[in-house]
């Protein structure tokens, strides 16, 4: 003990906490973040202004988050936990008001000349008051149903509003992002249990009530599940899609057809290949050693936060570090998954190398959240 | 609530537990992800490499040029011609091409109604499809529009071969034309090579140009090209050019072609230059004749029109899908079969009082007051139709009509023309099975002098004359080479007649030129070296009522165009080494000797001259107006052709 005591004392203060910052972190997530200019230059056909150069000047401010938001100590984020759950919250319903009013699926709300889209920001805000609640618990409850109770209503609030945009995507990262936080707390195992058992149980009773008076999804879905089991089918229609980013990231072969030189990719065979896809435009140019190597870039990054999460006495510091590394986890392997043809498509970017700005600021902001805790770390 | 150093403990250890499962879980989650990466990447690569380049590697085919067709002397016939030609593309028009359309309408003339015409079709078809804009333009206007590409977006200025017929109308039954593939087409074709399928792939329709579609088409070349997935191109990968289709030489004579469609001019008539050796046709010419050239580019429905209620019906071809009752023409076949079956000899008489009666019914001579005393070679001389009742009589039609396909009537002849008719050379048998009757004497004597049932094509008439004429089974050829191989001349054997038979009606064709009596006499070649025989024929399209032969019969001229006899011609000369046979059938004519057989004489001088007859050649009476014909014609004078121009 006497070594940890020794090192709470030495809490950095002022500039002084730049040195403390994780910096191997901040090399990785520049990496990835130039691995990404990289592609989206390919993808443009060898041009930087399509989609490179806007996306290097929102990195430059993004980067200026993340430090920024690293010299914050952890009080103040305590603090606004509930603050921020509220106001996202808020503008959640915000967005669902006008949406019903405007043009349907509107995720967007504009605050003066800021776009902002609320239901990312309540990915951040969840994981925070969702850390706080459980720094603030008391241990030994944090099993006990109604205790269990509360933090899954706080999930399954802003997941419905969400849920009603339609967002069904940042729905399920949403109920994912909070289920992580909760396992990271030490929620019984029997939960989770009982929740996966429940999820089978209704894809089964789903699939099941197919082509029945009580058919639980529209026809569309259920091909939309078609196509996602089998591709082939309508290769042309709903299938397109998986099987012309299949045959991209295959046709990579080891090292791939070379950098610019990807057929499939850039001659539009694949939608969305700048955002959705474009871990398929890296796989097919760079290989099997350019997916392998972003991959081992990504597990690096969740390695060194949990690493920090693990090395941190301060549970509220600790729980936000897994919160926001398993919601990154759970970005790019969704994504990974979904081109390989694992999950059924749905739009979710490649987390810091996708095109678009709200999805890179969010991502900043949460490791910013991260440096704050490494920084802050008692010690 | 304060938190104890215990409650801080317990706290870390349970996030070390649950950080360490989560960790096990996103190893394993990793884990199948790269295993699943290393599956498609390294397992399966080649699979996908090859999907890979299904996808964006396509193969455009590059239609090959079509092989040229030419005339005996090596002039080209069917040959062709870049057509510039500017093309827009939608998408590359940014999706609207109204004000492109209208920049461009500065720069080549355009209506209004053409510019709504392209709009209607942009908006029917795919963004991608090139639709052509305009077509055939001059050197100056394509070079403005390519200068101007830059305010034209979407606008390709393009070059592609097109057929051209540079003897316009000449050739223009036996060439045929070619035309877009149609869906019709494609129904006849089983298998159709892929290149029939692009959409200005121009395919031979009717004629030499349909029937040998096959050689003149050629082989395609092909481009390799990378596509993106909405099909445009994005640039070019290999190119592999295509094979011209082999060249085919006709055995016809543009000259003489040109000289026979002038010599008719605006009669519906019809021209047959036949080797009488070897059967190669030196020309077969319909008239009034149609542009080509029209089809080709697409003709307009005035034109269409206008060709098709011009009731000399310029768009049939009269030489080969034309046929006509041959009149006296076919005396030769009742003679020879008469002959043959040894019921006369050439000394048999017959007496023509100017009719012969047949129970109730009366067969008139074309001679009212008759004939008198008629031989063989007298019966041709002066084409007394008596003599042909009363030898038909005896002869009976079956060896008629066995006769007649002998030399050649009443048989589809083998040329790669369209619509070659069979013509009819009727017999019992035949009239029992088309009109289920059988048959009376009555018949037999109109067909014996080419009447009735009987019907010949003009081509079918001058195979007739050229097997009189050599004594050989000679058969019509069209092709004389194909890709340079000269076609084989069959060796013809002898006809099945004999010769002294033959003989007799040689000499009966001598005497319609020659003799003082004969019909044709003034259409004689002066000449003794090239000394002609020849036979006229009138064909009646009409009946001649009793009635009216009381009142006297109208003549020709007094009748509408549409109902006045037709006049048929054929001959052959020299008499002792027949080179050309020649027949003419001029549609309501009048009579053959007066209007067929002075074009017929003309065409075969031409032919057997090798360009215009000398005027000593025709009977000197005739020379001045021969002289002013070939005065008002203007003759299409061959240029010596160029080695290098062979397979332009």
């Amino acid at each position: 003990m006497s070594y940890l005591d020794y090192q709470v004392a030495q809490v950095p203060t002022g500039f002084r906490k730049i040195l403390y910052i994780n910096w191997p972190l901040v090399v990785l997530v520049v990496a990835v973040c130039c691995i990404g200019f990289l592609m989206l230059y390919s993808v443009a056909g060898g041009v930087l202004e399509t989609w490179a150069e806007p996306q290097m000047y929102r990195f430059a401010v993004g980067m200026v988050i993340m430090l920024g938001l690293a010299f914050v100590p952890m009080w103040f984020w305590r603090g606004i936990s509930v603050a921020a759950y509220v106001v996202c919250f808020l503008m959640l319903v915000a967005v669902d008001l006008f949406g019903t009013i405007g043009m349907g699926a509107q995720r967007w709300i504009d605050i003066g000349p800021v776009r902002v889209q609320p239901s990312e920001l309540m990915k951040i805000a969840l994981v925070l008051l969702l850390a706080a609640y459980y720094d603030w618990l008391d241990l030994r409850r944090v099993s006990r149903p109604i205790w269990v109770l509360i933090p899954v209503v706080l999930i399954l609030a802003p997941t419905a509003l969400v849920l009603m945009q339609p967002d069904l995507g940042t729905s399920i990262m949403l109920i994912a992002g909070g289920g992580i936080v909760m396992f990271a707390a030490g929620v019984s195992l029997w939960y989770f249990g009982a929740v996966i058992a429940a999820g089978v149980g209704l894809v089964a009773a789903v699939m099941k009530s197919r082509g029945t008076d009580w058919q639980l999804l529209k026809d569309y879905q259920f091909r939309r599940i078609d196509t996602f089991l089998d591709p082939s089918a309508d290769p042309l229609g709903a299938g397109y899609n998986i099987i012309q980013s299949q045959i991209a990231l295959g046709s990579g072969g080891w090292s791939g057809r070379g950098f610019m030189q990807g057929t499939q990719s850039r001659l539009n065979f694949l939608p969305e290949k700048h955002t959705d896809f474009i871990f398929t435009v890296l796989s097919e140019e760079f290989g099997f050693i350019g997916a392998f190597s972003l991959l081992t870039l990504y597990m690096l990054i969740v390695g060194f936060c949990l690493y920090s999460a693990l090395s941190n006495r301060d549970r509220f510091a600790s729980l936000i570090t897994i919160g926001i590394s398993g919601t990154f986890f759970l970005y790019f392997s969704i994504n990974m998954a979904t081109v390989m043809g694992l999950l059924p498509a749905k739009g979710s970017p490649l987390p810091l190398v996708s095109y678009g700005g709200t999805s890179l600021m969010i991502l900043m902001l949460g490791f910013g959240l991260v440096q704050a805790a490494h920084v802050h770390r008692p010690r | 609530m304060k938190k104890t150093q215990r409650d801080i403990v317990d706290s870390n250890r349970r996030i070390t537990r649950r950080g360490l499962m989560l960790a096990g879980i996103q190893i394993a989650t990793v884990t199948t992800l790269a295993l699943k990466l290393r599956s498609m990447q390294l397992d399966h690569a080649e699979e996908y490499r090859t999907l890979a380049d299904g996808n964006s590697i396509k193969i455009r085919l590059l239609p090959p040029a079509r092989g040229l067709i030419l005339d005996r002397n090596g002039l080209i016939i069917a040959g062709n011609e870049q057509n510039y030609r500017v093309t827009l593309t939608r998408e590359e028009a940014g999706g609207d091409v109204e004000p492109v359309l209208r920049r461009l309408a500065q720069l080549v003339p355009m209506p209004e109604s053409r510019i709504d015409e392209l709009l209607e079709e942009f908006s029917r078809r795919s963004a991608i499809t090139p639709i052509v804009l305009a077509d055939r333009l001059s050197w100056e206007e394509f070079s403005a529009i390519a200068v101007n590409a830059p305010s034209l977006p979407g606008v390709t200025p393009e070059s592609a071969l097109s057929r051209a017929y540079p003897r316009a109308g000449d050739f223009a039954h036996v060439m045929g034309y070619v035309g877009p593939v149609s869906d019709y087409d494609l129904s006849k074709i089983e298998d159709p090579e892929p290149v029939l399928l692009l959409p200005d792939f121009q395919l031979g329709k009717i004629g030499v140009e349909g029937r040998l579609e096959e050689v003149l088409r050629g082989k395609a070349g092909a481009r390799r090209v990378e596509v993106n997935s909405t099909g445009r191109e994005m640039r070019q990968l290999s190119r592999q050019e295509g094979e011209q289709g082999a060249a085919v030489q006709l055995t016809a004579d543009a000259a003489l072609q040109n000289y026979a469609a002038q010599r008719m001019g605006e009669e519906s008539a019809a021209a047959v230059v036949i080797d009488c050796q070897t059967g190669e046709l030196a020309s077969i010419c319909s008239s009034p004749s149609f542009d080509p050239n029209k089809f080709v580019r697409g003709i307009s429905s005035a034109d269409y029109r206008a060709l098709m209620d011009h009731d000399h019906r310029p768009l049939a071809d009269k030489t080969v899908q034309g046929v006509y009752p041959p009149g006296s023409t076919f005396k030769m076949v009742t003679l020879l079969a008469g002959l043959e079956a040894g019921v006369i000899d050439a000394g048999s008489r017959y007496f023509c009082p100017g009719y012969t009666e047949l129970g109730t019914r009366r067969f008139h001579c074309w001679r009212r007051g008759g004939h008198g005393t008629v031989d063989a070679v007298k019966s041709l001389e002066e084409s007394c139709d008596v003599y042909y009742y009363e030898l038909a009589q005896r002869v009976g039609i079956d060896r008629i009509a066995e006769m007649a396909r002998k030399l050649g009537l009443g048989t589809r002849h083998d040329l790669p023309m369209s619509a070659v008719a069979e013509g009819i050379a009727p017999d019992r048998e035949w009239k029992q099975a088309r009109y289920g009757q059988s048959w009376q004497i009555g018949d037999s004597l109109n067909a014996s002098i080419g009447q009735g049932y009987v019907l010949a094509s003009p081509l079918q008439l001058a195979v007739m004359t050229a097997r009189i004429a050599s004594g050989r089974r000679v058969d019509p050829q069209l092709i004389r080479s194909i890709d340079g191989v000269r076609q084989p001349v069959p060796d013809y054997p002898p006809l099945d007649i004999a010769e002294s038979s033959l003989r007799v009606a040689r000499a009966g064709m001598d005497a319609v030129m020659n003799s003082a009596r004969g019909t044709a006499r003034n259409s004689r070649i002066a000449r003794e070296d090239w000394r002609m025989a020849g036979k006229t024929g009138t064909s009646q399209v009409r009946n001649i009522t009793a009635a009216e032969r009381a009142r006297g019969v109208i003549s020709n001229d007094q009748l509408p165009w549409e109902r006045r006899d037709h006049a048929l011609f054929v001959c052959y000369a020299p008499i002792e080494a027949p080179r050309y046979a020649v027949s003419v059938v001029v549609e309501h004519g009048g009579g053959g000797s007066a209007v067929a057989a002075p074009i017929a004489r003309d065409i075969l001088l031409f032919a057997l001259n090798g360009g215009l007859p000398p005027p000593d050649a025709v009977p000197s009476d005739q020379r001045a107006a021969m002289e002013a014909r070939h005065e008002a014609m203007q003759l299409y004078t061959p240029e010596p052709p160029r080695p290098g121009r062979s397979r332009a």
